[in-house]
């Protein structure tokens, strides 16, 4: 059975079953209930169901977190079934429409959209208030329905799961039978955020139920985009460009010079003539090859001989790119952005006792999702309607690509979510199901468009490559007084996160970018720029522990200025990992503070070394994060797991390279993910107890690796990494210098 | 027009014989629970068993199971009851899943010869199957549970 109940129409349901509905109107202010007379008495609203109780008991809540494993999709409906104070055993859950002006949440940066973007794992947090608000409504509407049939003070009415109860008499009404008979108001109780629970009374949020998604994943049933068939569906399978943002070039009959593209600037006819072959199709930086079975679509697509135009990207070789980088960064004259800046910094280090300096680079990464690119689009006869089937991050996003390459409006299409093969920053933009949706309208049938593998890695998109130099200057005391942090590299706002420090006290600060494009497509990658600006910051930070001599935690207390959060981590951190006790030989310790999307953490690593291969192995693991309310115990620390695996693949194993603008790497013999093999052999995870809103947790896990393993690594040999990732060649190279 | 047995039916599969495996499970037959993850025989996501021997059914052309017995997640058991299937529910296993069809048949081919595998055996075994939500020790307690509960 699919934890997820597909293609029901919810108008339908909505007419034929009787209970309770609640329903959600356009808005502009997040996820608020209405009652079904309120809505439908809006001119033009639209009527959707949000929260369903029939009288059978079952509670239907509709979930807006995209499944991409981190376990959103049953995290989100049970925050509202907290405050609903729902018998979770009676709810089902149902993925939302793509309609961000009904399920968006408030773009958190301030803009007047709403969204329904799932980056930087933020589902929970996004969501939080807003799901806790319309569970107490709902829970409010089912009490009043029963004080008014008992004629009793709604007031001196309580809930158990599920069941309305009288303390004075023992009297109880089941949910269900409420809904058989209840009405909801034409305006919905307004919910004073002093009615919702204390954490103490929650009986969901803090423990951990079993995720809905689970069962369908072990026996095969769960369905991707990848799986979907529909009647009639053919198979396309795409060539783009080596260069990324190329095109095809394509022959202009009214042009008189044809000597810069041959009348066929592909084996069009060649193409064409496999059996069963049904089109060429031509996107904006590819071909795509539509047959009647994937493989012979992917054979085609294998035989295509196509001339490209010139890009952006052309010659582009990423090593000479890095060495660049540092050009760029001596340059008084090149263009610099900057990012913050607090107190005075030229003062700091002109008075400064000591200062310091350091450089360190970072490669490109793949996100490597299991699952490649792919998407099903359907089309209408009148090509006034398409149908979406996706896994996304962004089912608004996809919703809009695919209306403007077919110039419909957002309204015109639907969009069917499915379960991801994995996210990682990599599906939010519906790019795939753009191509795909031209695709069914150059052949009038629906398309399964299914990218290989190797076109996957040869498109990135990627996490960027950087320079970045540090600078940090400190008093007579030993206290850091200034901090200068300079990235370089393109990507722009992916460049930026992570690099501002916020948990320590540094009283002058100056951070700056220098932007450069190379025509290299990048992308949000799992905690992206924290990967590389982590590392940065938190090396730097160890260089001065050492060369002051003092306990690398005590010098973030001290002499960085920790705030109290961090304080508590870090206090956590080495508790839990015994922090001071002596490690077997030719094993060491290094921490890291982690941060992202409002958690903060510190972890540590216990690292040995190869040294006639230069393989690191990584043995244990402690990580001590402040999350907030921990809403889903096992499924967070399950994310933090994830994160730390993600991490230590990237970190040790993981390399995109680019020479004469094309990606070098192109599956994964050469582009390594870490196997079991190199799994630590424990992983420790702690959440900080504290009473506070929940921040994200699913990239959490990854930002401290590379500056633990390097700050390890210095402790086993005197010498340190500054080149991501730590392949065992560039540990090899580390240890001659 | 090829024959073989897939999860205990017999079915002819009218396709070029050289067709991946993979593609006439999912495509030609419509069983989607085998996955494509690299088409290249590197991650392991398509792993059938062909009489009783797990092999990446991305790199196997379908004339080479041609009266054989092919077995994939939807016939490990009938309804999600084999030991494995039910540890990787008590583990809560998977994140995203995509990978977790083949990790759960790789793993039934080990229990299947070596009933009570140590965790060395078992990292092995599995060292060829990727699972990028870095679910790889709760599918060793999961191998570890089925093979105390079997």
């Amino acid at each position: 059975m699919n934890a997820i109940d597909k293609n029901i129409s919810r108008r339908s349901v909505l007419a034929g079953l009787g209970g309770l509905t609640f329903c959600i109107a356009v808005g502009n202010d997040g996820v608020r209930l209405m009652s079904q007379a309120q809505a439908n008495a809006l001119a033009n609203a639209q009527v959707t169901p949000w929260v369903r109780i029939a009288p059978d008991g079952k509670i239907t809540i509709l979930s807006a977190g995209a499944e991409m494993g981190q376990g959103s999709m049953t995290s989100l409906p049970l925050i509202l079934a907290e405050e609903l104070d729902a018998d979770w055993s009676k709810v089902a859950i149902e993925w939302v429409p793509a309609d961000p002006k009904v399920y968006g949440y408030k773009d958190p940066a301030g803009g007047t959209e709403q969204l329904m973007w799932i980056v930087g794992s933020r589902a929970v947090q996004l969501y939080f208030t807003q799901l806790r608000l319309a569970g107490a409504q709902v829970r409010k509407v089912l009490i009043a329905n029963a004080a008014q049939r008992w004629g009793v003070d709604a007031a001196t009415l309580k809930t158990e799961p599920s069941v309305v109860i009288n303390p004075a008499n023992g009297q109880r009404l089941s949910y269900g039978e409420i809904a058989a008979f209840g009405t909801v108001p034409v305006t919905l109780p307004a919910i004073d955020p002093n009615e919702l629970k204390a954490r103490k009374d929650f009986r969901l949020i803090g423990t951990s139920v079993p995720r809905r998604d689970t069962p369908s994943k072990v026996n095969g049933t769960a369905q991707y985009a990848i799986d979907v068939k529909l009647p009639g569906m053919v198979y396309a399978s795409t060539l783009h460009s080596p260069v990324h943002n190329a095109q095809p070039r394509i022959w202009d009959p009214g042009k008189q010079d044809q000597s810069a593209a041959a009348p066929e600037s592909w084996n069009d006819a060649e193409i064409k003539a496999i059996k069963g072959v049904i089109d060429v199709v031509k996107l904006p930086s590819g071909l795509a090859v539509v047959a009647d079975h994937f493989e012979t679509a992917k054979a085609g697509r294998d035989a295509l001989k196509v001339k490209w135009t010139k890009a952006k990207a052309d010659g582009f070789n990423s090593d000479r790119a890095l060495a660049d980088y540092v050009r760029i960064h001596d340059d008084p004259n090149a263009q610099a952005t900057k990012v913050d800046e607090k107190g005075d910094v030229k003062a700091a280090f002109a008075s400064a006792a000591k200062t310091y300096h350091a450089e360190f680079r970072s490669d490109y990464g793949y996100h490597a999702q299991m699952e490649p690119l792919n998407a099903v689009v359907r089309i209408n006869d009148a090509g006034d309607k398409a149908e979406v089937w996706e896994g996304s991050q962004a089912p608004d996003e996809s919703r809009k690509a695919v209306a403007k390459v077919l110039g419909l409006k957002d309204e015109q299409v639907d969009f069917h979510q499915c379960y991801m093969g994995g996210g990682f920053g990599r599906r939010s933009l519906g790019d795939y199901a753009a191509e795909c949706a031209l695709i069914a309208k150059a052949v009038r049938r629906p398309v399964k468009l299914i990218w290989t593998r190797e076109e996957d890695i040869a498109q990135g998109m990627f996490r960027p490559q950087s320079f970045q130099c540090l600078e940090a200057a400190t008093d007579a005391s030993g206290k850091v007084t200034g901090w200068k942090h300079c990235v370089v590299g393109d990507g722009e706002f992916l460049l930026l996160t992570g690099i501002r420090i916020p948990y320590y006290g540094v009283p002058n600060q100056y951070i700056e970018r220098r932007g450069v494009s190379h025509g290299i497509k990048l992308k949000h990658w799992r905690a992206v720029g924290h990967v590389f600006n982590t590392f940065a910051i938190e090396s730097m930070v160890d260089q001065m522990a050492a060369d002051q001599g003092i306990d690398p935690i005590e010098f973030r207390l001290d002499r960085m200025g920790a705030t109290p959060k961090a304080r508590k981590v870090f206090e956590t951190m080495a508790q839990m990992s015994d922090y001071k006790a002596k490690r077997p030989d030719g094993r060491a310790l290094g921490i890291s503070i982690t941060e992202r999307s409002g958690s903060l953490g510190a972890g540590t690593v216990e690292i040995s070394l190869d040294r006639q291969t230069g393989k690191i192995r990584v043995h244990k693991v402690w990580v001590a994060i402040d999350g907030g309310v921990i809403v889903q115990p096992a499924a967070a620390k399950a994310n933090v797991e994830s994160a730390i695996i993600y991490g230590l693949s990237s970190i040790l194993h993981e390399r995109v390279t680019i020479k004469d603008g094309v990606v070098e790497q192109s599956n994964f013999h050469d582009y390594n993910l870490m196997r079991m093999s190199d799994l630590p052999e424990q992983m420790n995870v702690q959440f900080v107890d504290v009473d506070t809103r929940p921040t994200g947790l699913g990239e959490i896990g990854n930002p401290f690796i590379a500056g633990a393993i390097s700050n390890a690594f210095f402790k086993l040999t005197g010498k340190r990494l500054r080149h991501l990732p730590f392949t065992p060649d560039r540990v090899l190279e580390t240890l001659k210098a | 027009m090829v024959s073989f047995t897939l999860n205990n039916r017999q079915v002819a599969v009218d396709a070029d014989p050289k067709t991946p495996l993979l593609w006439a499970i999912r495509d030609h037959v419509g069983l989607t629970g085998t996955k494509y993850g690299c088409g290249a025989g590197l991650c392991g996501a398509c792993t059938v068993h062909i009489d009783g021997v797990a092999h990446r059914a991305c790199m196997t052309q379908m004339s080479n199971v041609a009266g054989k017995k092919v077995v994939t997640i939807e016939g490990l058991s009938p309804d999600s009851s084999h030991p494995l299937q039910k540890a990787w529910v008590a583990e809560e296993v998977p994140q995203c899943g995509y990978c977790q069809s083949g990790q759960i048949m790789k793993a039934a081919e080990l229990l299947a010869k070596n009933p009570k595998p140590s965790r060395a055996d078992i990292i092995t075994h599995m060292d060829g199957n990727i699972c990028r939500c870095g679910t790889y020790h709760r599918i060793i307690a999961a191998i570890e549970r089925a093979s105390k509960e079997a």
